[in-house]
C-alpha cells in the first residue's frame, strides 16, 4: 500500500507566501519519490485529518514567523500520536515544547556541520553531515527523548524514545532530501 | 505586508514579484547595481532596463548602486534594503533565490539585521517545471547572457519556447547545468508578463560572445499597449 503523508503547515497565516518556501519543495520531493501528500495548515487539523494519513511532517517557518509558538495547544494531536512523526525546525521546537522541552534562543542561518551521535532508523549511523540551518530559536530535548544530532543544550536532531516521533533542527529539503525520502520508507 | 523584490530584470525576480503580490502589497521594486561584470550577487547585463520593467509593472523602483566588490557588496544590499524600507515602508523582502544557498543566506541574514521578513517563494523549485510554468503564465522572456560551456551564440536574444526548454533539460542531463541559469550559466530578461500593463519592445540590442560567453545588451526599447 502507497503511504500518505500529511504535512501541517506552520506558517502565521493559511496559504501565505512562506508556504511556496517551507512546505512545497518538501511535498515536491516526496511526491517525485512516489510518496502522494497533502498540506494541511496545523489550525485545521483533527484527529479526524490525520486518520486518512500514515505519516505525519510538521514544517518549518520564515525566520521571523513566531506565531506557532503561541499556540502550541492547537498540537493537542502530538499527544495520542502513534504514527511516524517528523518535526522540521519550527516543528521540532513544536515537538519539543508539547512534551514538556523548552524553545530557547539559538540563532543560526547557514550550512553548517552536524554531528550525528546516535544510530537511528531515520538518519543512519554515528557520522558528520552538513545541514542548512535557518532559525532564531532552537529546542532543549525533553524528557524521555533521544538525544541524536548534536551536543549543545539544544540538540540538531531527537526521537522520542523508541517510537518513530522525529525532529530535525535543519532544513532537509535544502542537500540532505534524502532524510525526507527515508522517513517517507519508515 | 508591505513588501520590497529584489529585482534584477530577470525572470527569477520577476515570477518571485508576481507570486508575491498574489497576497501582499509590492510597495518597491529594489535593483542594486553593479559597475562589476562579474557581480557574485547581482544580475548585471541590462540591469539599466529595470527602470522600463517597473513602469511597465506600474510599482515604484529603488535604483542602488555598488561596486560589486565581494562581500563589501552585501553593505551596499544592506543599504539598499534599509532605504527601501525608510522610503516606502516595506516590512519584508522578496527574493528569486531558487538553489544558491550563497545567496540566500546572505539575504537572511541581512534581513535578520534589519528586522526584516524574508520570502523565497522559488526556492528548491523543479527548474523545468518552473521554466514551463512561465510560459503558461504568460511570461515572455528572452536569454539575455551565456556564461558557460556548451551555450553558443546562438542561444543570445533568443525566447524562452518550450524547444527551448527542452534543449536545456537535455543539457541539465549531459552537463549539469542549472537549466534556469542560477547557477551563472545564463541570465534573462523579462519583456512582458501577467503583472505587465504595458509589454516592452525592443527596438535596438548588440551582442558580444567568445569562448562560451557572451552578452545580449539592449540599447533601446519602449513600452507598447498589450
Amino acid at each position: 500500500m502507497i503511504c500518505r503523508i500529511l504535512l501541517a503547515d506552520l506558517c502565521d497565516k493559511k496559504n501565505s507566501l512562506s508556504r511556496y518556501e517551507f512546505v512545497n519543495p518538501i511535498r515536491e520531493i516526496l511526491e517525485r519519490s512516489g510518496f502522494p501528500c497533502k498540506i494541511c495548515h496545523y489550525t485545521e487539523v483533527t484527529d479526524n485529518v490525520l486518520a486518512s494519513y500514515d505519516k505525519m511532517i510538521l514544517c518549518g517557518t520564515a525566520l521571523k514567523d513566531n506565531a506557532y509558538m503561541g499556540q502550541i495547544d492547537a498540537f493537542y494531536w502530538l499527544k495520542d500520536l502513534n504514527k511516524p512523526t517528523l518535526g522540521i525546525c519550527a516543528g521540532m521546537q513544536v515537538i519539543s515544547a508539547f512534551f514538556g522541552g523548552s524553545i530557547v534562543q539559538q540563532p543560526a542561518i547557514g550550512l553548517n556541520r552536524i554531528e550525528i551521535i546516535r544510530s537511528s532508523p531515520l538518519l543512519g549511523k554515528p557520522r558528520q553531515i552538513e545541514g542548512y540551518h535557518l532559525h532564531n530559536f532552537g529546542a532543549t530535548l525533553p524528557e524521555g527523548f533521544l538525544r541524536l544530532a548534536g551536543r549543545n543544550e539544544s540538540p540538531e536532531a531527537f526521537q522520542r524514545c523508541t517510537l518513530p516521533v522525529y525532529g530535525i533542527m535543519f532544513h532537509p529539503e535544502v542537500r540532505n532530501r534524502w532524510i525526507l525520502e527515508r522517513f517517507a520508507s519508515l | 505586508m508591505k513588501l520590497g523584490v529584489l529585482f534584477s530584470g530577470g525572470k527569477d525576480s520577476v515570477f518571485a514579484c508576481w507570486r508575491a503580490r498574489e497576497k501582499n502589497d509590492i510597495a518597491c521594486l529594489i535593483t542594486v547595481v553593479s559597475q562589476n561584470a562579474d557581480s557574485y550577487m547581482f544580475h548585471t547585463p541590462n540591469i539599466r532596463c529595470t527602470r522600463l520593467q517597473a513602469e511597465a509593472m506600474e510599482i515604484p523602483l529603488l535604483s542602488w548602486p555598488t561596486r560589486g566588490i565581494k562581500e563589501l557588496e552585501l553593505e551596499d544590499l544592506m543599504g539598499s534594503m534599509a532605504a527601501a524600507r525608510d522610503q516606502y515602508g516595506i516590512q519584508g523582502v522578496v527574493t528569486g533565490a531558487i538553489e544558491s544557498v550563497y545567496q540566500a543566506v546572505r539575504v537572511q541574514r541581512i534581513c535578520r539585521c534589519l528586522d526584516l521578513w524574508c520570502f523565497n517563494p522559488l526556492w528548491q523549485i523543479n527548474q523545468i517545471d518552473y521554466l514551463r510554468q512561465l510560459l503558461s503564465d504568460g511570461f515572455r522572456v528572452i536569454i539575455s547572457g551565456v556564461y558557460a560551456y556548451p551555450f553558443e551564440a546562438s542561444w543570445l536574444g533568443k525566447e524562452l519556447t518550450e524547444e527551448r526548454i527542452q534543449s536545456l533539460a537535455r543539457l541539465q542531463e549531459k552537463y549539469r547545468i542549472n537549466p534556469s541559469g542560477e547557477g551563472g550559466e545564463l541570465e534573462t530578461f523579462v519583456l512582458d508578463g501577467p503583472l505587465f500593463k504595458r509589454k516592452i519592445e525592443i527596438l535596438k540590442a548588440s551582442q558580444s560572445y567568445a569562448n562560451y560567453r557572451g552578452n545580449f545588451v539592449i540599447e533601446e526599447m519602449r513600452l507598447v499597449e498589450k
